[in-house]
């Protein structure tokens, strides 16, 4: 998801020169020589990120070109837009389309295309649909707006859940009567079982999402190791904590759940967050593009909160989802298809022009591969 | 989606911190992070500090800004062009 708000050199900051006169390029350098004598130890891997801003940081740092050949790094289902479900984002549409609602979410949800509109055309149509950076700005809203029903579209994993929480909490403070939430939130543990299960390909390790796990800490992903024999390591987000997390798992002799990113991760994560969590919401099963329903990986408001539900408060008739035509969307959030062997990437698929949400949001493994692609010398292949 | 930033805390009211970083400032809520204090520095997600970065990690941070400031001062100083050069 784009963040305008984000200090653009805050990032760049943080991989730049080290103490002892060495720069983060020989860093990089050194550990992709690390990991290639790694890798040709162990033999070929099959690695997976599930974190769509990893995905946008592998492509943006080039990083593929440094991978050894023994290693393929695909991409599963980490962009929360992308993962959204067809029918839930039909929900969205049609709050939307009631006259009393402002509808608020995040900013790449509202072009992703439902079964017949999207967002951005209903605002387009009339609509009042509003893009914020903070579940806590559609707070205030509610409040400027007192004869509005103002209706937060929540999307994203375990690091978003809880500021939304906050959000909730404080409309319930303020007595505000006119804000509500549609959660279409998701939790990843379930997401990374659901995987395995299917067995559709074989993932030598994971590398685990860096904030998601600022909330949850790395306990969560136990039973990857341990009951399914697959190992894990937490990775924070400058070249050097992706090649570090990936040297990391190479250099794996038993399967383990490890942290890469120690200098924001622990264990057992943010504890303060999670009992917010607990208390605003309840697990629900959901409802995942290209995983279809998993057990208990949703999250929905608790029967205190219920009020606040806009499922309850305003209820939608949808019409028959439609998936978008030729869209295979769903086997690139499994790992299963390269974006760039879709037969519409960057034919009838690009950001200006995009059939399905992975080509939709800037976190999307296609619109990553499409962006990045001459840093990826992509550009000859296609 | 999950892009979280490091920024420093400037000052607090009321549970919301002025938050910095690279000379921009913006505010935070600190619900998830009610110990956090001035001269911390937080991961920034959505409006909202997820976590103080570790103190060590922090300083070493601090420490890297503080030299690439310097190293950046002297190829100034050198060539006088293409300021940030040093950085891609």
């Amino acid at each position: 998801m784009s963040d305008p708000e984000v200090p653009s050199g805050a990032i760049a900051s943080d991989a730049a020169a080290l103490p002892g006169g060495t720069t983060a390029g020989d860093r990089v350098a050194a550990l992709a020589g690390e990991l290639a004598s790694a890798a040709a130890e162990r033999g070929p891997a099959t690695y997976m990120e599930v974190c769509g801003t990893h995905t946008m940081a592998i492509s943006r740092f080039g990083l593929r070109e440094l991978f050894p050949e023994a290693i393929r790094l695909v991409s599963g289902p980490g962009c929360p837009v992308c993962v959204t479900a067809t029918g839930d984002l039909d929900v969205a549409v049609a709050l939307a389309r009631q006259p009393q609602v402002t509808l608020v979410t995040f900013g790449d949800l509202v072009r992703v295309p439902a079964s017949r509109s999207t967002l951005a055309d209903e605002r387009a149509a009339g609509a009042d649909v509003r893009v914020v950076y903070s579940a806590a700005d559609a707070v205030e809203l509610a409040a400027r707006l007192p004869e509005r029903e103002v209706v937060f579209v929540g999307i994203g994993f375990e690091t978003t859940a809880p500021t939304v929480a906050a959000a909730v909490l404080t409309a319930r403070d303020r007595g505000l009567p006119n804000f509500s939430l549609l959660s279409l939130h998701k939790t990843m543990p379930g997401a990374l079982r659901a995987l395995l299960d299917a067995e559709e390909m074989a993932i030598t390790g994971f590398l685990l999402p860096g904030h998601v796990s600022v909330i949850t800490g790395s306990d969560c992903y136990r039973f990857v190791a341990e009951e399914y024999g697959v190992g894990g390591v937490v990775a924070g987000f400058e070249a050097e904590d992706v090649l570090e997390a990936l040297l990391m798992l190479a250099r794996q002799r038993t399967p383990a759940i490890e942290i890469g990113y120690r200098r924001a991760v622990h264990p057992e994560g943010n504890l303060v967050a999670q009992r917010l969590m607990a208390e605003v919401f309840e697990p629900c099963d959901a409802s995942w593009r290209g995983l279809g329903t998993i057990p208990g990986s949703g999250l929905r408001l608790a029967p205190a909160f219920r009020s606040y539900a806009a499922e309850e408060r305003l209820p939608v008739e949808t019409g028959e989802t439609v998936e978008p035509a030729g869209c295979a969307c769903g086997t690139v959030l499994r790992g299963a298809l390269d974006p760039v062997d879709c037969p519409l990437f960057a034919s009838r698929c690009t950001p200006a022009s995009p059939v399905g949400p992975c080509m939709v949001s800037s976190e999307g493994s296609c619109a990553a591969r499409y962006r990045y692609r001459d840093v990826e010398g992509l550009e000859a292949e296609l | 989606m999950c892009l979280a930033v490091p920024m420093r805390i400037v000052s607090i009211d009321h549970g919301v911190a002025t938050i910095e970083a690279d000379g921009l400032t913006q505010r935070a809520g600190l619900m998830l992070v009610p110990e956090a204090a001035v001269g911390d520095f937080v991961l920034v997600h959505a409006g909202f500090a997820i976590t103080v970065l570790d103190a060590e990690e922090a300083a070493e941070r601090e420490k890297l800004f503080a030299e690439l400031r310097e190293a950046e001062a002297e190829a100034e100083a050198e060539d006088g062009d293409e300021p940030g050069a040093g950085l891609a």
